[in-house]
């Protein structure tokens, strides 16, 4: 049985569709003969190009969601799809806020399971096998479905490269959710965007993150010194984001995001499976701390076994002086 | 207000992970706690609660052999009672067969807000919740780092890519918590005293109204087909600082030409 139809759970970024949607888009076309998105917004039409450059023949429009959360009207559209006939073999969502919302409440329209945190497919003989990293990336578990599809893959932001086909924008074809009652009456009534100076924190080529090992709140400053200065991000181990010295959104690992920079710089991160999942697939990582036997230096193409807030400082003065 | 709050009692994080070699499941033979994620869970819940007059928190949760360490740990935070399901049938459920089991005991619950964790600290599908929300026929709220309630409304801030929404629900409503969003007591003495004889209702799956063809490996329309070793990272330098650790970093940096 080959696999025809994929669709993808597309999200509107800044400019376009987000980077994660054209990377699953990208993947798509490797494992079906046809390739549709599932957008919604008020301006879904913007998309079409982005989602058609990279191999999208159709999007599907669910269209203004009125203020509600996406979880409940996008997976009702696409109930409401499969419903009327037009069910995809296979549909690939970006494991992100919304995307998993979706997920989740399609998932108990269709009756059907859930594949998560997926960093990769193999469509093998019409069969797709999913692949998830385990125990902080150190195994790798294979998966599949066994029943009917569609199929639900729940994928993490870089598991594959974005490349465009160069296909014509997509043809927009309105798909409404119906009527979901009670279960859509949730509603965003204020929206705040924190400022951010530098790049984006799963987008930076230079990620630097701090964990425990800073001793105190306070010292989280040194890390964004530093990935100031390298033009990168600041990043950050579950355990201080728990402790509440910096915000969630600052997260790396199995529950934050997902990383591959040129180069992490890990400080005072004892480098827990939780978070090893979320930047082992950094290009170089550099670990500054002070337990040699800290999990982190496993991975670390350079390790300095040395105390976090000796070493940022005059790392920090070493950069300045450079000018 | 009745609220519930989704536990899970899980292998400890810090001992090293193993697999069932026939199932390809996680190991959950041995001593389980209390998911550090669901701490987080609990004390918002009892803070909630603490709000408005005559409100109650209800732990409900899923385990193999009734196991009830984790659940003593979260009566001890200040939960009043524990529905606990557990049953040889259950072994090999994927997350939406949990998701069928836990939703029923939910139910007998009768809540106003039901309360989770983004994710489990072992498993870490992160579908549960919205799958039990979908289930219950309630609207939910996902990855709240503020959440409040008059015991009518729930008013959550959201996370999002560029900060935060705002976002309200009329209650019944399920809400899903990150780490961090408060910050969980260490129960007391007289709490883990107390927590001793609070009662903890064992049910299976038959008393719950479910076919047990539905759940457990089953019910599961997802398989393990292998697990293998991933390619490690070849060993890298690694150096104790004697003062010169910063310098060894610039001269790598600039090897790999980040600056």
């Amino acid at each position: 049985m080959a696999i025809d139809k994929v669709w993808v759970l597309a999200e509107a970024g800044d400019a376009g569709p987000t980077p994660i949607t054209l990377e699953l888009l990208t993947e798509a076309r490797s494992i079906g003969s046809t390739v549709e998105a599932v957008a919604w917004g008020a301006d879904t039409a913007s998309l079409a190009a982005g989602l058609g450059e990279h191999g999208a023949t159709t999007v599907y429009d669910v269209g203004d969601l009125g203020g509600a959360l996406p979880g409940v009207p996008v997976a009702s559209a696409i109930a409401a799809l499969v419903a009327g006939g037009n069910a995809p073999d296979v549909l690939l969502v970006p494991a992100t806020y919304d995307g998993r919302d979706v997920a989740g409440r399609l998932s108990v329209k269709l009756n059907r399971p859930v594949l998560t945190n997926v960093t990769g497919l193999v469509a093998d003989g019409g069969e797709l096998t999913s692949q998830h990293p385990l125990f902080g990336g150190s195994h790798i578990v294979t998966a599949r479905f066994t029943g009917q599809g569609p199929h639900i893959f729940v994928i993490r932001a870089k598991s594959f490269t974005a490349e465009p086909s160069g296909g014509a924008p997509a043809q927009v074809v309105a798909a409404p959710a119906p009527d979901a009652g009670a279960t859509n009456a949730a509603r965003i009534v204020d929206r705040h965007v924190e400022e951010r100076s530098g790049p984006k924190l799963d987008e930076a080529p230079v990620v630097v993150s701090g964990g425990r090992g800073l001793g105190s709140a306070d010292n989280y400053k040194l890390i964004e010194e530093l990935a100031s200065l390298l033009h990168g991000a600041a990043g950050a181990s579950r355990a201080i984001v728990d402790a509440g010295w910096v915000p969630y959104a600052h997260q790396v690992g199995q529950t934050g995001k997902t990383v591959k920079p040129t180069v992490y710089v890990a400080c005072g991160i004892s480098g827990a499976t939780q978070h090893l999942v979320g930047m082992k697939g950094s290009k170089n990582i550099v670990a500054i701390n002070k337990d040699q036997e800290a999990p982190i230096f496993s991975v670390a193409d350079l390790g300095i076994v040395g105390d976090a807030l000796k070493v940022l400082p005059a790392l920090i003065d070493a950069l300045k002086s450079r000018g | 207000m009745n609220v519930v709050v989704c536990v899970k009692q899980i292998p400890d994080p810090a001992a090293p992970g193993s697999l069932d070699p026939t199932t390809h499941t996680l190991d959950r033979a041995g001593k389980l706690i209390l998911d550090d994620s669901d701490a987080y869970g609990v004390e918002m819940a009892l803070q909630l609660a603490g709000n408005v007059d005559g409100s109650e928190v209800t732990l409900v949760s899923m385990a193999p052999n009734g196991e009830v360490s984790g659940l003593r740990t979260a009566l001890a935070m200040g939960a009043a009672k524990a529905i606990l399901v557990s049953d040889d049938a259950l072994a090999g459920s994927d997350a939406l067969g949990t998701a069928k089991v836990l939703a029923a005991a939910i139910k007998r619950a009768e809540p106003d807000l039901v309360i989770a964790a983004t994710e489990s600290t072992d498993g870490y599908t992160g579908t549960l919740p919205v799958q039990v929300a979908e289930l219950l026929g309630l609207p939910s709220v996902t990855f709240a780092k503020a959440v409040s309630t008059d015991g009518t409304t729930v008013k959550v801030e959201r996370q999002t890519e560029a900060g935060y929404d705002d976002v309200e629900a009329p209650l019944p409503a399920l809400v899903t918590v990150t780490a961090g969003v408060v910050e969980p007591r260490y129960p007391s003495f007289k709490g883990i005293m107390a927590a001793k004889s609070k009662p903890v209702d064992t049910l299976t799956v038959a008393d719950l109204g479910i076919d047990p063809a539905e759940v457990g490996s089953a019910g599961a329309g997802q398989e393990i087909t292998d697990v293998s070793a991933a390619e490690a990272r070849s060993g890298g330098e690694i150096v104790v600082d004697e003062g010169d650790g910063a310098q060894r970093i610039v001269a790598f940096l600039e090897q790999i030409k980040v600056i």
